[in-house]
């Protein structure tokens, strides 16, 4: 049932980000024979680590087909927040993390109360909230860079079972992330929503119940993420996460997550995260012009985008509406998976 | 037998156009009502009122004895009532046990999780499976099964919820034989099971097989509900068509001329037009019928290079195209008034003399900068309102949204008239606006094939194609089924030749 030919082309769509991230690796081991080793892989595999948690995040919501571009205010406001009440009161590290994750979801809550609530679109919101976020927060600190405590180093350094902290957290997300999202009803109902929302009212589901917890999980990763960074360079200052926005948008789409909604998963922006951080250092490795740095990395990601675009366009054809019967069944068959 | 669903003079109206108009009809438990009628007649305006998309003016429903006014599709969800579309409603990316229990998973607690409890979906959706005789796996996604299997699914769907009344309208039109033979075997199971349908058809001798009453309307009145064995197929037609009016339409001025302009050469595209072959000539108006979801707008979008094609060719003034393109084609005059106003055709903030210009706009440009003369653009979006007698005030300030259907159309037209078309393509021009703007629309069209223009009119008001056509070509599922020329104008046989009914020699 369902043979269909094996189709080059379709196959490399499917599968663009593997495929690249192969020919990268392969690419800059070849280039670099520092580059091939245990220690600097798992050196940018932690460098990618908040990236990549911020890019789960950001997978919820984009499988709405929503967006979220306040994530770095999000990861700055947050840090700020638990930053100065370690400095000011001494909070100790875990009663820090909540209290930023705590900052982090009420961040998304607001971004959700706007889009959900007062129906404005979610690109608009958020971009209000990246400039105010960030404002809020230079405020706070009058504009003054925190140093963080010891502690918070001693945590970023940490390891369990030889894992550094980052990474066991990265792992963690990913792993809860990709068991929300395939295992539990509202994570169906995120992938029912992206795909078509007037379905999924008629369904019966709360579409708008399902729009406010994606704001509130991206809002709690970009926490998270934020918390991750601040102890890994032990301090926070004016620019903290900025522009990483960017970084998660290009990540979890790099990783086969649709702009349009409706496709995706985490396994795939964990990937597309430590791609991004693996060409970062493979271009440091190769000694690339710093000021060219930035183009290789946004070609790369332009070239992924172009492969969503022509994913999605193949796509559209196959789903055409028939008006005459089709015998052929490999016509009504799209090829993604 | 006690009624399931008891509709009761039931109204709606859109715009002050009624769209259902005291309609009364009675579904009883166990039973199939067949329910046809023209495009327009109020069928999916009836449905969609009870299905919960619109709300009645006046009127009530009583669904299983007790009052019902569904606020919403969820609402009609879940008081029973299923609501299958032409278009499903299934989420393509997810598996077909997910399509099934989306709104309600069974799940276990795991920790802060609820885990969807997948061995049970999975079983209960293999014997949802089995009852609409669909031997798939529960896990496939959605976007890997055919049309056919996606209707089954949907009754599935509909089975699990334990909807008591479901509602399918027009489910055969991208089905196989085969496809639709175990669909109606399913149905009448279902009828046994003691569940009520409606079934929505043009395909009437489905209808007549299958329903045991038939009701029928037309102009949104109930014209009659009856026992299917008082119906035979040429009735239902006689009933649906009723009475036309005379003097609806303006007399025709001058007579085509044997130029042919555009010619369309064995067009298809797999699943959507097969081989259709026709010649428009000068001064020429040649009507284009079929049923809602026959394939016309789909044509008329090929032509207008919107959507492509897989073979045959378009020739034009006797040059076969090479490229296909919105642009080429209005390079060639070819102009395109769309169907939908309101979402393809007008910018409905825009001023009217704006909306005018947009399709000639580089014909205003033609100046060293590529300035727009705004003053040579703004005279001939004048004199083409005035042509057309537009209805406005300054043109140059009033948005279009303010303006009345029949005036906006006229937008469309006097933007088109600007690019100096030879070929009109007129989709459905005259939907959704008054009688006297009508006559405004078909006295236009008049005028312009006597100035040697031709136009492919497609609309599903057989009427009016009668009254304004040299010739009138039919389509049916994507084919061209049948012309007619003006001494021949027969509508019993025109509705006949769209519904595929013996007797007439296809095209």
């Amino acid at each position: 049932m369902n043979a269909r030919r094996w189709n080059p082309l379709q196959f490399v769509l499917n599968n663009s980000t593997l495929i690249l991230f192969a020919l990268v690796f392969i690419g800059f081991s070849l280039s670099s024979p520092r580059f091939f080793t245990v220690e600097n892989v798992i050196n940018f595999v932690k460098q990618a680590s908040f990236t990549g948690i911020i890019a789960v995040g950001m997978t919820f919501v984009l499988l709405t087909a929503g967006i979220d571009l306040s994530v770095g205010s999000n990861m700055y406001l947050s840090a700020v927040v638990s930053g100065l009440l370690m400095r000011t009161m001494g909070l100790e590290v875990l009663p820090a993390l909540l209290v930023a994750l705590a900052t982090g979801t009420l961040f998304g809550a607001i971004n959700a109360f706007f889009i959900v609530n007062l129906r404005i679109i979610p690109f608009m919101v958020t971009l209000s909230t990246l400039v105010i976020g960030r404002g809020i927060g230079t405020a706070l600190t009058e504009s003054q860079q925190i140093d963080l405590p010891q502690r918070m180093a001693t945590f970023g350094q940490g390891q369990l079972a030889g894992i550094p902290m980052p990474i066991l957290l990265f792992a963690l997300v990913v792993l809860v992330a990709y068991f929300i999202l395939t295992r539990t009803p509202f994570g169906r109902q995120v992938y029912a929503v992206g795909n078509d929302v007037e379905a999924a009212k008629k369904a019966g589901i709360n579409t708008d119940r399902v729009i406010f917890m994606v704001y509130l999980v991206s809002g709690f990763c970009a926490a998270l993420a934020g918390f991750v960074l601040a102890s890994q360079v032990i301090r926070v200052d004016r620019s903290f996460a900025e522009g990483r926005e960017f970084d998660a948008i290009a990540a979890s789409v790099l990783g086969g997550t649709s702009l349009f909604g409706g496709v995706g998963n985490v396994y795939g922006a964990m990937v597309g995260a430590v791609l991004i951080q693996m060409v970062q250092t493979g271009l440091q490795f190769n000694q690339v012009n710093l000021y060219l740095q930035p183009m290789v990395r946004a070609f790369i990601i332009f070239i992924t985008v172009f492969f969503d675009s022509l994913r999605e366009t193949t796509q559209a054809r196959l789903k055409r509406r028939f008006i005459r019967p089709v015998e052929n069944r490999e016509a009504s068959t799209p090829a993604r998976t | 037998m006690s009624a399931i669903l008891d509709i009761q003079s039931i109204t709606k109206t859109f715009f002050g156009v009624p769209a259902v108009k005291e309609v009364s009809l009675r579904v009883a438990a166990g039973q199939i009502v067949g329910l046809i009628g023209q495009n327009g007649a109020g069928k999916s305006t009836l449905m969609n009122l009870i299905g919960g998309v619109v709300q009645a003016d006046s009127g009530a429903m009583l669904f299983q004895g007790r009052p019902y006014a569904p606020r919403n599709p969820a609402e009609a969800y879940r008081a029973g009532i299923a609501f299958i579309h032409q278009e499903l409603n299934l989420f393509t990316n997810l598996s077909i046990a997910e399509n099934i229990f989306i709104d309600a998973f069974p799940a276990r607690r795991l920790g802060p999780l609820r885990l969807v409890d997948r061995a049970d979906v999975s079983r209960q959706t293999k014997a949802l499976l089995a009852q609409v005789g669909l031997d798939l796996s529960p896990s496939l996604t959605i976007d890997r099964i055919s049309p056919g299997e996606r209707q089954l699914v949907e009754i599935a769907r509909a089975l699990h919820m334990d909807a008591s009344l479901i509602i399918l309208d027009e489910p055969t039109t991208s089905l196989t034989a085969r496809e639709t033979e175990k669909l109606f075997a399913i149905m009448r199971q279902l009828q046994a099971q003691g569940k009520a349908l409606i079934y929505i058809s043009h395909i009437l001798n489905d209808v007549l097989a299958l329903a045991d009453s038939i009701a029928i309307l037309r102009d949104g009145r109930l014209v009659t509900q009856e026992p299917a064995s008082a119906f035979d197929v040429s009735r239902m037609i006689a009933l649906m068509v009723g009475r036309s009016i005379d003097s609806l339409y303006p007399p025709r001025t001058a007579a085509p001329a044997a130029t042919p302009l555009l010619e369309v050469q064995g067009l298809s595209a797999k699943g959507i037009v097969e081989n259709i072959q026709f010649t428009l000539r000068q001064g020429e108006v040649l009507g284009l019928f079929g049923l809602m979801g026959s394939g016309r707008t789909e044509l008329a979008r090929m032509l207008f290079g919107m959507d492509s094609f897989e073979q045959g060719s378009i020739v034009i003034k006797g040059q076969r195209l090479t490229r296909h393109s919105p642009r080429e084609s209005i390079r060639r005059h070819i102009a395109f008034v769309t169907e939908n106003r309101r979402e393809e055709g007008l910018l409905m903030n825009i001023n009217i003399a704006d909306n005018i210009a947009l399709v000639a706009l580089p014909e205003f440009a033609r100046t060293t900068l590529q300035v727009l003369d705004q003053g040579r653009m703004m005279s001939a979006a004048r004199s083409a309102a005035g042509v057309l007698q537009l209805k406005s005030g300054d043109i140059t300030q009033q948005p279009a949204r303010s303006l009345s259907g029949g005036n906006q159309q006229k937008v469309v037209i006097a933007r088109w008239l600007l690019a100096e078309p030879s070929i009109f393509i007129m989709d459905e021009p005259t939907r959704g606006i008054d009688v006297g703007a009508k006559y405004e629309i078909y006295s236009i069209i008049d005028a312009l094939a006597a100035q040697g223009s031709a136009i492919l009119f497609i609309s599903s008001e057989l009427e009016e194609l009668t009254g304004m056509c040299d010739r009138i070509l039919v389509m049916s599922r994507g084919e061209i089924y049948g012309e007619f020329a003006r001494s021949n104008f027969h509508a019993e046989n025109i509705l006949r030749a769209a519904f595929r009914e013996e007797g007439v020699k296809p095209a």
